[in-house]
């Protein structure tokens, strides 16, 4: 820690956690031969930041051990709980935390191990039948609390609730965490405008700007940039940040603009695992090509846990 | 005697029923005047939200003002809410079995509009769709019921709305309920089910039979989910040459084929014959027009029992003009007692 005594306590704790979710998710994937791997490089500062500097959620007393699938939604089926008991007991004056891209349920379970709410062992249940941790999650997924697995839902589910909570005054907030990709759907531009017709103030946006998609680069697959422009055109702030720079997001993620609010974090796909670099431009999911490239692959994930130990 | 006509039912009924929920608000997506919610926006501004012409975030977003604990009742056209947002209905309204109310006008061939405003398999999508309620309106004692139908069920509800000038078939006495058919007619021959606006078609039709010797049982239904009521199956089992069904809608997927269901499943070995769009897409005329075009009209009917029986019964499109019709109180039921 002697290099981060000039560092305020939380950019400590939000690098800390960030690290951790690299390391657990890469090293799920290699445990399980594929997976979500780019997604928890790109996005591991913005969900360190979400979970430990700027969601109020309320604190749970223990992390919460995920339980068994009790079955789909409907009027007969009373047991059921979404994913936001992960988060707390809600209230007025917190913040709730609607998970657009459900692909990354992956590097979100991990983060939600990271800062305490999910139990260690939690990832176990990663994909496994009957259990709730699932690949890709939906609204029983631990901390999922819409299903949105389908892109570019969530952004106008969470301006419904936003609404709703403006209209009882809450003072707490609605952040989305979102893909780039989902810029590509109609969709996201319709809650956009409805959002700044509707004075839906209280409604925050992140956004994961990794350039990927799962055809490959974004600038390969569709027309998306300059999406800070085509954003700020519709009438929703919107600042453009390194993703990986704490402080950065921190003062974008803190801004009172008195509109629906976007950031854009620009991040790299391979952020903290260069070698994952070989797999592009295929970066969606890492599957291995040989038990040889799977060897090099735990060679350097050996070596991050390595390091991370010696600090 | 032709049944009362009630201009616009939906538009001061709905006020007056809204008035004491102050849960219930209305979303539009650029339609409020042609679905009878202006008067509606300008007596409760506060709870009227207009979405503009962008349905898919309409369903997402009355997704999220249902999980705050509103019960959105979205207003457009049918077919905006089930083609234009299915994806949306699907995965942020139907799956996580939300109180969202979805009203659809213009069902089937009641719009002139044309092919892209006319919903012809919607009950086919909503009885597929897991946790739906799917309601139709067949005149304006519906029009005006509806809303406390779809109001009590813990779920989704869409709702195939009547606008404009709506006949008044049932007394204001005798409400929707949901999953229990009326019986309009007795008769042993067929059983005549129907539902939306050809039940009153079916009305007309089972008078000139009557008069030329065939005895229909007619049953009116109002929701196609669920669809339980064990009177549908006792009089399919007591009809002695079967089913003839009539829909506004097309014959896949919807009434007539929830009736093939029922009777396949009970074993019943019942013909069936199904009025209704034969698996093809309408077009822009009026609505008597594509009712005569595609059989829709009460000598469709007519024409669909005469196969049924095997035997023609004589009567042409001059009988039914003279055919009168006024409003039917339901036949008692043996269960209702």
């Amino acid at each position: 820690m002697n290099n981060a005594n000039d560092r305020p306590n939380w950019q400590v704790r939000a690098q800390a956690v960030a690290g951790g979710v690299r390391r657990r998710v890469f090293e799920h994937v290699l445990r399980n031969g594929e997976g979500y791997l780019s997604q928890a490089c790109s996005a591991a500062e913005i969900l360190a930041m979400l979970y430990t500097r700027t969601l109020r959620l309320a604190p749970l007393a223990e992390p919460l051990r995920p339980g068994p699938f009790l079955g789909v939604p409907g009027p007969n089926n009373p047991a059921y709980v979404t994913g936001a008991v992960y988060h707390g007991p809600p209230g007025p004056d917190l913040d709730r935390f609607i998970f657009s891209p459900a692909q990354y349920a992956l590097a979100l379970y991990a983060t939600l191990i990271e800062v305490g709410r999910l139990a260690p062992d939690g990832l176990d249940d990663f994909n496994r039948d009957g259990g709730t941790v699932e690949m890709i999650g939906a609204e029983h997924s631990p901390g999922i609390e819409t299903t949105t697995g389908s892109l570019a839902q969530a952004l106008s589910q969470a301006a419904g609730i936003a609404l709703a909570r403006k209209r009882r005054r809450d003072t707490g907030r609605v952040w989305v965490m979102m893909s780039d990709g989902e810029f590509e759907e109609g969709q996201t531009w319709e809650a956009l405008a409805a959002a700044v017709f509707h004075g839906i103030d209280n409604l925050r946006v992140i956004v994961d700007a990794n350039g990927q998609q799962c055809d490959g680069r974004i600038a390969t697959v569709a027309h998306l940039e300059p999406l800070p422009e085509r954003i700020r055109s519709f009438g929703v702030t919107c600042d453009e940040v390194d993703g990986h720079d704490l402080d950065a997001l921190d003062e974008a993620m803190h801004q009172e603009t008195g509109r629906p609010h976007v950031v854009i974090a620009r991040t790299d796909p391979v952020r903290g695992i260069p070698i994952l670099a070989e797999k592009a431009p295929l970066l969606h999911t890492l599957r291995f090509a040989s038990p040889e490239e799977r060897d090099r692959f735990q060679a350097a994930y050996s070596a991050m846990t390595a390091e991370a130990i010696s600090r | 005697m032709s049944p009362e006509i009630v201009a616009r039912p939906h538009v001061q009924n709905f006020i007056d029923w809204a008035r004491d929920k102050p849960e219930v608000v209305v979303l539009s997506a650029d339609l409020t005047n042609s679905s009878e919610v202006g008067r509606w926006r300008d007596t409760y501004p506060d709870r009227f939200f207009s979405m503009g012409m962008a349905e898919q975030n309409m369903l997402s977003f009355a997704a999220g003002l249902a999980r705050e604990g509103y019960t959105p009742y979205i207003h457009t056209f049918a077919v905006f809410i089930y083609r234009r947002a299915y994806d949306q209905l699907a995965m942020s309204v139907a799956y996580p079995n939300l109180r969202v109310r979805m009203i659809g006008f213009l069902p089937g061939i009641t719009t002139p509009g044309g092919v892209s405003h006319q919903a012809i398999e919607d009950v086919a999508l909503m009885r597929a769709t897991p946790n739906m309620t799917v309601l139709e309106t067949g005149d304006a004692t519906e029009v005006e019921s509806v809303l406390d139908v779809a109001q009590a069920v813990n779920g989704p509800v869409y709702v195939r709305m009547l606008r404009g000038a709506v006949p008044r078939l049932f007394p204001r006495s005798q409400p929707m309920e949901l999953d229990r058919v009326r019986v309009l007619s007795e008769g042993s021959d067929v059983v005549l089910i129907t539902a939306g606006i050809e039940t009153e078609e079916g009305m007309r039709a089972v008078r000139s039979l009557d008069r030329a010797g065939v005895r229909v049982r007619h049953l009116h239904v109002s929701t196609h989910k669920p669809f339980d009521d064990p009177e549908i199956l006792a009089s399919i089992a007591a009809a002695r040459h079967g089913v003839v069904t009539a829909e506004n809608h097309t014959v896949v997927g919807g009434l007539g084929s929830a009736i093939a269901e029922k009777i396949a499943e009970a074993g019943l070995g019942r013909r069936l014959i199904r009025v209704g769009l034969q698996d093809t897409y309408a077009h822009g005329a009026s609505r008597q027009y594509l009712a005569r075009e595609h059989g829709l009209d009460a000598l469709g009917i007519v024409r669909a029992v005469e196969r049924l029986v095997g035997e023609p019964t004589g009567i042409g499109p001059d009988d039914l003009a003279e055919v009168a019709l006024e409003p039917l109180v339901a036949v008692e039921r043996a269960d209702s007692l």
